[in-house]
């Protein structure tokens, strides 16, 4: 119990010293407001291949009005940068936080369709992951497949 | 069909997995021939490398002959024998086309967890974790291939299965250190590590023209290998100060190109440092042991180059900064890039002027999977590589 005690007690005194740093005046402060980024990617094909709206393959198409797209060329020989960005973006951290996590966030399926996008001018399709799977369910396999679903930086 | 499976931290189990099946148009199937252990695989099944799931398939050295294709290949066939890149490249984004396959932006399907650990995510591995795609690998009887007309290189008549696996991983990836560390006419090359990756390394060294070449390593067998099979110079780490030594062998002035082909889990004498460097890695507080690395860049000459081939997985402790900035070294390192060396070296193989089947000391069949590791990990019988048969 007194090591429980003691225990407790270093993490509150780290805590409090970690609360403190953090809320010393500082010369540097980031503004951690969500910002709606473009999403971005870069297509190596000729700007002329992605010259309008109605040159973009399906997985963009799909979502339809709910993003605007920006098409650019890239400087060098790097090809095409095409970007998409939410019309209706989610404006707290709080639900930002919430929808991270979720196969429906939205930010996550405009980066996907935009990578699908890519893969399909470049290649002729998207490549599928091996199916059916050699794997067995286990505890240590769903955190990772948990990570893998995170993406969607915002 | 039967397959050797990653069933945790040092358990591998020969398993009855689903067969592989066509998904895209341009993915083929093969028949695997031969498939052969590699020293990276060590890390996944010591659970360095954290992206494992129990029922991975491991292996991604590999020849074998193509059974089946989708409709959109169009360079191969079946009844085709070919090597195997272990990477997977789409042939067709910037990366692929600048000739940097092992980045290529199409060929990892697990991207969001990649980038997450690498910040950008590279290519896709065969049998080589989740974060490279979670690929099944090539201990196995059967194995898709994505992007076929691609990963896939015709063997030459008169080359061996044999002679062409090396082809696939080891052959390349000790290429590219040579060619990438910028090693030229009249170099003194050093290289770390004598294992199947190490020897091509020195090997290419000595045909891109270095005037000496120096193999550094402490396994006797693998020592005498190099002298014999590479006509190399050795040094034994474990009996050889080989900073001192290596200063009395280049005038004092150290390797112009040093090559590390050990990665996350070199050994060193037993000193401080190393210890450290093993607690550390033993209780997760660090993904690697870079020993090799540090020494590489300590060692090499001012102004030099020092090419990473060893794989690590994250985050390196005490790296030599300070050294490699101030002697104003080159420091790269990659995963292969074999799409744009194997047909190259294949011509070697068949001409004679490179060889690799010597690597191979042990052969098995897959059901002898487990054993076989255990023989290659811990080095018994001077194994440097097994060579499994899938089909007998």
């Amino acid at each position: 119990m007194k090591r429980i005690v003691g225990g407790l007690g270093l993490l509150a005194a780290g805590m409090g010293v970690v609360r403190w740093l953090s809320s010393r005046p500082s010369e540097i402060t980031r503004d951690r407001t969500p910002r709606n980024r473009w999403i971005m990617v870069t297509i190596n094909c000729a700007p002329q291949r992605l010259a309008s709206r109605a040159d973009l393959p399906e997985p963009i198409t799909r979502l339809g009005d709910a993003v605007d797209i920006k098409i650019c060329p890239a400087p060098g020989d790097r090809g095409t940068e095409l970007g998409a960005r939410l019309r209706d973006f989610p404006r707290t951290r709080i639900s930002g936080i919430t929808t991270r996590n979720m196969d429906d966030d939205p930010r996550r399926m405009v980066e996907e369709a935009l990578r699908h996008a890519k893969s399909l001018i470049e290649t002729g399709e998207v490549l599928r992951p091996d199916w059916p799977p050699s794997t067995h369910p286990t505890p240590a396999g769903k955190l990772l497949e948990l990570a893998g679903r995170r993406g969607g930086r915002l | 069909m039967k397959a050797l499976c990653w069933e945790g931290v040092n358990k591998l189990a020969v398993e009855r997995v689903p067969d592989p099946q066509i998904l895209n148009d341009q993915d083929a199937i093969l028949k695997v021939t031969l498939t052969t252990t590699c020293g990276s695989d060590l890390h996944l099944i010591g659970g360095y490398i954290p992206t494992m799931k129990s029922g991975d398939v491991i292996g991604h050295e590999f020849m074998g002959e193509i059974v089946e294709v989708g409709s959109g290949v169009r360079r191969r066939k079946v009844g085709d024998r070919v090597v195997v890149c272990s990477f997977i490249g789409c042939g067709r984004c910037w990366y692929c086309t600048h000739d940097l396959w092992s980045l290529c932006d199409n060929t990892n399907t697990n991207w969001e967890l990649a980038q997450e650990i690498f910040g950008f995510e590279t290519g896709g591995v065969y049998g080589y974790s989740h974060a490279m795609g979670g690929f099944k690998g090539s201990h196995s009887e059967y194995i898709r291939i994505p992007f076929a007309d691609y990963g896939t290189f015709p063997i030459p008549d008169g080359v061996s299965d044999k002679d062409a696996l090396y082809a696939s991983d080891a052959a390349p990836t000790g290429w590219m250190g040579a060619h990438l560390g910028g090693v030229k006419s009249g170099d003194i090359v050093a290289v770390w590590g004598a294992g199947g990756v190490g020897q091509m390394a020195a090997r290419s060294a000595q045909i891109l023209g270095a005037e000496r070449v120096i193999v550094i390593d402490w396994l006797p067998e693998r020592l005498a290998m190099v002298e014999r099979y590479i006509d190399a110079e050795t040094i034994d780490f474990s009996k050889i100060d080989v900073d001192a030594e290596l200063r009395e062998r280049t005038g004092g002035r150290g390797p112009d190109v040093c090559i590390e082909a050990v990665g996350m889990e070199a050994v060193s004498v037993p000193d401080g440092q190393y210890a450290y460097d093993k607690v550390k890695q033993q209780l997760r507080l660090q993904q690697e042991r870079p020993i090799a690395v540090r020494e590489a860049i300590y060692s090499c000459r001012k102004g030099g180059s020092v090419f990473i081939l060893g794989v690590f997985g994250g985050l390196a402790d005490k790296f030599p900064l300070g050294p490699m900035m101030n002697k104003g070294l080159s420091v790269a390192g990659a995963q292969q890039h074999g799409h744009r060396y194997i047909p190259m070296l294949l011509k070697r193989i068949a001409n004679g002027e490179m060889s690799a089947r010597h690597l191979a000391t042990h052969e098995m069949s897959l059901d002898e999977g487990p054993k076989g590791y255990d023989i290659f990990k811990n080095k018994k019988d001077g194994c440097v590589r097994v060579v499994f048969r899938p089909h007998g």
